[in-house]
């Protein structure tokens, strides 16, 4: 049984389990590092990511997941999940766990009052996906080996860079599960080649 | 491409979930509780306790501190207006706060409607005692629910009946047929179709923080075993002797609120919390909770 962890500090965690669920895999909340070590993959759910970074810090999360990454375990972020796994941030001299060859520039479209939802064309996804952007982060810049996955009005709200997928938007608020099938995907063939 | 939908200000109070959100009168505070890893700031002109110490009308806060919180810190922004005053409401959404609290911390503007919430782009979070209030306000268009709890009195014994009796009733309503529904709405005064959506949804369709009398990181690790979704702390953090220290314990509590020995941990030392109020003591024209309709 393939096992995916969801980063359970802040934030939007039940309904990332439940979309797991939905895909026929275990789902488990992570609250303790060591909860790590149990997981095919990680989902960073949405949330505020200053808050979920003090938590890393206290809790000292930060070698654990960056020794995730290094494993090859895939891993999905949503939204604050994506300004987590970016290796660059617009306005921050440091990154979080810095692991997504992506430059994320946070709030991108402006307050609350400017979030929106519309239906995108996902590359190996969808050609209608309900996207929720709440107060969204944007891809800015992909490195060459990053696959941009979605674009909305020019700017880049979803990638893929090898193990690692990230999006503007938050998928756990709506009942379509396919990018999160596309990520069980993802996890599967990893765990396929490491048993190889 | 479609702003203000109910998936849109419903997900922003999704994404509070599991935090905790402070009441700030300056950008200073509002510092203090970013760093410390509130998911919000609520800027005020004054915290409850200070409100009730003062007496008056109480009223929106000055919109320069609205916008010196706005710019002082990256996480969203909440405001209070009064029950029923649309234009503070409409002021508020102008100026670009996140969220809008329609409090009976201030003064009601209206003492027989609410604000007609649906017409917002701006989401509202509003307080509720029961379902049968819970239901109006989200009837209303509120995306976000609280307990009233007693604001200001750092005494969590109101916030618990609040959170216990919605709770209940949500358990009761989701456990009923569909035909006994109707009933239960007249009995409760809640609009059916609200009902409806929490019978088949099996829980309420929006998120609900607990409010009012949070004052010790227990007090947050408490509400969020009897259910709520995350916590609001009024007068509890910048009436204590190290704001800093506290803020960070309530954001920890409320993470990991069944580690008792966690909490234990971080409530050592923390100086004394704000001074309580017994609820009997107060005159009934003094209680917060009793606004609202």
């Amino acid at each position: 049984m393939i096992k995916i962890g969801v980063l359970a500090l802040q934030g939007a965690v039940r309904e990332h389990m439940q979309s797991l669920e939905a895909c026929g895999v275990e789902a488990i909340a992570i609250k303790h590092k060591e909860e790590l070590q149990e997981v095919d993959g990680l989902i960073l759910p949405g949330g505020e990511s200053t808050t979920m970074r003090r938590l890393i810090d206290k809790y000292d999360f930060m070698d654990a997941l960056k020794g995730l990454a290094a494993e090859g375990k895939p891993m999905f972020g949503t939204c604050a999940g994506l300004i987590l796994l970016a290796k660059h941030l617009i306005g921050y001299n440091e990154p979080h766990i810095g692991v997504m060859d992506v430059t994320v520039e946070r709030n991108s479209f402006g307050r609350q009052v400017d979030s929106f939802e519309a239906d995108l064309a996902i590359t190996g996804v969808a050609d209608d996906f309900p996207a929720v952007f709440i107060r969204a982060p944007h891809i800015v810049d992909a490195g060459e080996n990053v696959e941009v996955l979605c674009k909305h009005n020019g700017r880049i709200v979803a990638a893929r860079d090898g193990q690692f997928l990230g999006c503007s938007f938050h998928p756990e608020l709506t009942d379509d599960h396919r990018i999160t099938a596309y990520f069980v995907e993802m996890v599967k063939e990893a765990k396929q080649k490491q048993l190889v | 491409m479609k702003t203000g939908t109910d998936r849109v200000k419903r997900g922003m109070a999704e994404m509070q979930k599991g935090g905790v959100i402070m009441d700030v009168v300056n950008a200073e505070q509002a510092k203090i509780a970013e760093e410390a890893g509130a998911v919000a700031v609520m800027a005020l002109e004054r915290v409850p306790s200070d409100i009730r110490a003062a007496g008056g009308v109480a009223r929106m806060a000055d919109p320069r501190i609205v916008e010196e919180v706005m710019n002082a810190v990256s996480i969203p922004v909440m405001a209070k207006a009064r029950i029923g005053h649309i234009v503070e409401a409409r002021v508020l959404e102008a100026l670009g706060a996140d969220y809008i609290d329609e409090s009976e911390v201030l003064t009601p503007a209206d003492e027989e409607f609410h604000l007609n919430k649906k017409e917002f782009t701006v989401p509202f979070v509003c307080g509720c005692r029961d379902l049968g209030e819970a239901a109006r306000r989200i009837g209303e268009g509120a995306s976000m629910l609280r307990t009233k709890g007693e604001p200001g009195t750092g005494n969590i014994v109101e916030a618990v009946r609040h959170m216990r009796k919605v709770n209940a009733q949500v358990r009761k309503v989701v456990s009923m047929n569909e035909d006994e529904l109707m009933t239960e709405a007249k009995l409760l005064g809640a609009p059916y179709e609200v009902l409806l959506e929490i019978k088949r949804n099996g829980g309420l369709p929006v998120v609900n923080f607990a409010a009012g009398g949070v004052a010790t990181p227990a007090d947050a690790a408490l509400m969020m075993q009897l259910g709520a979704d995350g916590v609001f702390v009024g007068s509890g953090i910048f009436k204590s002797e190290n704001p800093a220290k506290f803020a960070r314990a309530i954001v920890e509590a409320t993470t990991h609120f069944q580690d008792y020995s966690l909490i234990a941990e971080l409530s050592k030392g923390l100086g004394t919390p704000m001074k309580g109020i017994e609820i009997s003591s107060l005159a009934p024209e003094a209680r917060m909770q009793d606004r609202g309709w």
